[in-house]
């Protein structure tokens, strides 16, 4: 038996490969630890006397370009994807370089928005919202980062795979896919909540 | 062990291009309800069913749970019962004044017309 056992084959008990079951236990605990920051959030606003006038206070545009390009960079991740499943290493290179372009861009425009917020004197120690707004955004920016090195070492080094064992190879990408939608997934709530309402 | 899989197979993969273009569409279409001015809870309800909506599209297509094994969706179930728990807890004791925001500039300012809170 493999160190790693059930990568490819699906194991008869669960009906799933380990790491399939694996990405999908650990997003759970995810779910729940921005559940706990969005819970927050909603409890400290209905319990404020007053709170920031949201879509004033932080760039609209900004974060509409943010979630442009970060559901962009969610279908070039399946694309990528699919590439790899049909064998086409070259459309496979192309869409997740695009990818973590993606994931590149959306970092800057975070980075612009960080830094206009800094120099109007807006800091997570400003008020509740702005406290709320910093961690949020920063945690998912981390999650960002964190899935862009899996995406770069899945487009480097990782490629070595590609010919020893391919379908193990694909379905790393489609474990890193999960993830990274998964990022998405998050941005596609905190776009409304800390920006629109 | 299971008979051999083929390592690659041709994808389809106009419907994510769909999922695309429906997801972009959505974006746009949250952004124009918000300018809108549409009273508080009116914005919250459209904002987050279209969040929802997305945000599901995102999980059955590009995530693959369309088709996915029964074993998947029992961590799951289990996540989405919990996290109802959290905002039920927050229905329980904020329930009574969840919209009505009074907004404030960045600093926190009362705006001025409106009524200075006294204290507790």
């Amino acid at each position: 038996m493999d160190a790693l056992p059930y990568t490819t084959e699906v194991r008869p008990d669960t009906g799933l490969t380990n790491p399939k079951l694996g990405i999908w236990l650990f997003l759970a605990s995810e779910v729940m630890l921005f559940g706990s920051l969005f819970s927050a959030y909603a409890l400290l606003r209905t319990g404020a006397p007053f709170w920031p006038d949201q879509s004033a206070t932080l760039s609209v545009p900004l974060a509409t370009l943010n979630t442009v390009i970060l559901i962009s960079s969610s279908v070039t991740m399946v694309m990528a994807w699919a590439g790899a499943a049909s064998g086409k290493l070259s459309r496979y290179r192309l869409f997740m370089g695009l990818t973590l372009l993606g994931g590149a861009l959306f970092l800057v425009v975070k980075a612009i928005e960080y830094s206009e917020k800094f120099s109007h004197g807006l800091y997570p120690s400003t008020n509740n919202f702005l406290a709320l707004y910093f961690t949020l955004t920063g945690l998912h920016a981390i999650h960002v980062i964190a899935g862009m090195v899996v995406n770069a070492y899945l487009l480097g080094p990782g490629t070595r795979m590609w010919t020893r064992d391919h379908l193990r190879f694909t379905n790393r990408v489609e474990i890193a896919g999960i993830y990274w939608h998964f990022v998405d997934v998050v941005w596609i709530f905190l776009f409304p909540v800390l920006y629109l309402l | 062990m299971s008979a051999p899989v083929p390592t690659t197979h041709a994808i389809n993969v106009r419907p994510y291009l769909i999922v695309f273009g429906t997801l972009l569409t959505l974006t746009l279409v949250t952004v124009a309800v918000a300018s809108l001015n549409l009273s508080e809870s009116t914005t919250v309800l459209v904002a987050v069913s279209i969040a929802t909506i997305k945000a599901s599209l995102v999980a059955v297509f590009f995530m693959h749970l369309r088709g996915e094994k029964p074993m998947v969706f029992w961590p799951l179930g289990l996540t989405a019962v919990l996290f109802a728990a959290l905002f039920a807890f927050l229905l329980w004791t904020e329930g009574d004044h969840l919209f009505g925001t009074k907004f404030s500039d960045a600093f926190g300012s009362a705006p001025k017309a409106a009524p200075v809170e006294g204290g507790h």
